[in-house]
């Protein structure tokens, strides 16, 4: 009671169906070309129009190539499902960033960086990673395609009320230790399903001081938490990360905004159904050995006697063995994870001065555009290209590889990406899951290597 | 595809592993379709378990096991995790099941999987582990799903258990309804309420 969950949540309920679901109004609704052309199919057989069209804003992110965006996609299947997208938002009246625009990306970057999503909204997409926009302070989760199509007809969803969860993490992280990795250790304690049927509300001094950046990855990996969102409360950080950004209120609205986005905060007095602090110190660089993520470990540990059979065959591992000084054959730093500035800040610090290593196929993917830009505009690009790497376009690329970049079978993948599922990034390719630094100095060295002892 | 519940009686397909994610349900490179072909879905549901690498039939996947069919799937715990893709409901349904069992549902996928009428049934993890040992010792075994009872029966040993829905959505499923014709009705309200926060 009195949480930040619930004013949100509550602000936005326009009716409560008896013995059922509530009736959520939605405020921003992003569709991607892989959850969408069934919905528009749908509204099309029941001859019905978008109700607020003003609110849902598209683009292609997953099937979009990361090289040759100017020439047309070389697979018709990928190209028919971005065409669609594209007509869909003619046909319905809907805002539409295509590829080559240079407000294309992935989703959940874009979303943020062009002040689309704000403090106090309620944001959904047909994608789960969705969770990542409650970084901005905002109840934001995944939804499925029919979903998808409740909001295009009336704005609004229907959805069981969930549960709140407070996890504060307290202290102060370590050299190398990011908010990824953060993420990656709250999920080897709880598990991915430690969080299914709650909203968590990320807390905490740790958590406080991270920049933007890393809560938009911690609040991304919410979903691989079991959560259906994880939020952090708006603060100056996030005011002053909001303020001037293109579609972010202006003059006396942007006055009457911050009043506003000042208030969200979960009261002195909030009840939460379960609360998990965590110390910061506990936290190292993290790497992932199995085939979800939850199944990780400090990067110098060893792989947990109790790992089941399954995944230890699929990803040709032993139970006890280390995973330092393991030969890899592919990094990839991109996606709706570590996609974002900061995240090539990062991998470009190690990569200074260094060589990518011989054995090391690596792919760097902006998350969007502008992501792009800021790398060429700071000179990243230079440091990157000195050291042997190759910026490409912007997309979710290999983080579910349905565009070309796949990991062949059998390879391994340090991937700063957020799931290490069977078959994720390409049928038989083995991910382990990193943070930008333990990709970078991966890459470097061409096995798995703690990234602090090239800091 | 909508249509209506009552009481479905059935054998089942035992899948006793646990955080069965849909990329495992569906993978990716299957979601480039731009229609709702549930026959499709169907045909690549736990593609890459179905079919080794060389496109042959794995025989050791119960999906390819004569001994196991029928309207049910019955799944370890934490089943639908990662991807919010309706595609794994798409692949379920076109498959043929009309009931998915298991101990612990993720969030998105068990709505995704009420939206295409399939019920999703949350049993606790002791009648879980009797419905596996059942189908064991004889893949014959049937169970008995009664929505407007809440209940599951396995049919050999009477043992019974309930299940929750809510009311709400026990009636849509009976009654053949989905939440957009619900909310095509709400117009009103909704502009209502949007002039009450301007």
């Amino acid at each position: 009671m009195n949480t930040l969950f619930d004013k949100i949540w509550d602000a936005h309920v326009v009716n409560q169906i008896e013995d059922g679901p509530v009736q959520l109004y939605i405020d921003r609704l992003y569709c991607h070309e892989v959850t969408s052309p069934q919905a528009f199919d749908s509204m099309r057989a029941r001859g019905i129009k978008c109700f607020r069209p003003e609110k849902i804003f598209c683009m292609p992110d997953h099937n979009t190539p990361t090289r040759n965006q100017d020439k047309p996609i070389e697979e018709p299947i990928s190209k028919k499902q971005v065409d669609t997208l594209e007509a869909n938002a003619k046909e319905f009246g809907l805002t539409h960033f295509g590829m080559m625009n240079d407000h294309n990306g992935v989703i959940h970057v874009v979303g943020p960086e062009r002040g689309l999503s704000l403090p106090g909204m309620t944001i959904v997409c047909g994608d789960s990673h969705t969770s990542t926009h409650g970084a901005m302070g905002a109840v934001a989760f995944g939804i499925g395609t029919s979903e998808v199509e409740m909001v295009l007809a009336s704005q609004c969803i229907l959805q069981q009320k969930p549960k709140s969860m407070r996890i504060s993490v307290e202290g102060k992280l370590g050299k190398g230790v990011t908010a990824k990795d953060v993420a990656l250790y709250i999920m080897k304690e709880i598990t991915t399903s430690g969080a299914t049927g709650y909203f968590i509300e990320y807390s905490g001094s740790a958590i406080k001081s991270m920049s933007m950046e890393g809560r938009l990855t911690l609040c991304n990996l919410s979903i691989e938490m079991g959560a259906r969102g994880g939020f952090i409360a708006p603060d100056e950080t996030t005011f002053e990360y909001v303020k001037g950004r293109e579609y972010a209120p202006k003059g006396e609205d942007w006055d009457r905004a911050l009043a506003y986005w000042k208030t969200l905060k979960s009261g002195e007095d909030a009840v939460f159904d379960k609360e998990i602090v965590f110390k910061a110190e506990d936290i190292e660089p993290m790497i992932t050995y199995g085939t979800n993520p939850g199944m990780g470990m400090g990067i110098n540990s060893a792989i947990p006697m109790d790992t089941p059979e399954k995944s230890l065959n699929y990803m040709d591992f032993k139970a006890g063995e280390k995973l330092t000084g393991k030969k890899i054959d592919y990094v990839f730093l991109g996606a709706c994870t570590n996609g974002r500035i900061e995240d090539f800040r990062a991998f470009a610090s190690i990569a200074k001065g260094r060589h990518k290593a011989e054995n090391v196929i690596a792919w760097l993917v902006p998350g969007s555009w502008m992501v792009y830009n800021q790398i060429k505009s700071e000179g990243l690009d230079k440091v990157l290209e000195e050291a042997g790497f190759e910026i490409r376009q912007p997309g979710c690329s290999a983080c579910l590889a349905m565009n070309e970049d796949k990991i062949p079978s059998g390879k391994y993948s340090v991937s700063t990406s957020n799931r290490n599922f069977e078959g994720r990034q390409g049928p038989g390719s083995r991910t382990l899951l990193a943070s930008p630094l333990t990709a970078a100095a991966a890459a470097v060295t061409g096995v798995i290597t703690d990234p602090r002892t090239l800091l | 595809m909508k249509q209506k519940f009552d009481i479905i009686q059935s054998t089942c397909v035992p899948l006793p592993f646990e955080n069965i994610d849909t990329d495992q349900i569906i993978p990716a490179r299957f979601l480039k379709a731009t229609t709702n072909d549930q026959a499709f879905f169907g045909e690549n549901l736990f593609r890459d378990w179905r079919y080794r690498p060389d496109g042959s039939k794995n025989e050791d996947f119960v999906l390819n096991n004569p001994k196991f069919s029928g309207e049910i799937l019955v799944a370890g715990k934490n089943f639908g995790s990662g991807s919010s893709r309706e595609h794994a409901a798409w692949a379920i349904a076109g498959y043929g099941f009309r009931v998915v069992i298991s101990s612990f549902f993720a969030d998105i996928h068990k709505n995704n999987e009420l939206n295409n009428f399939v019920l999703p049934v949350e049993v606790s993890p002791a009648f879980l582990q009797s419905i596996f040992d059942e189908i064991a010792k004889d893949p014959k075994t049937e169970l008995k799903v009664d929505v407007p009872a809440q209940s599951v029966t396995i049919l050999s040993t009477g043992k019974s258990e309930k299940f929750q829905i809510n009311g709400y959505k026990k009636y849509c499923l009976m009654n053949a309804m989905d939440d957009i014709d619900y909310l095509l009705g709400q117009k009103s309200k909704i502009e209502a309420w949007e002039s009450s926060k301007r």
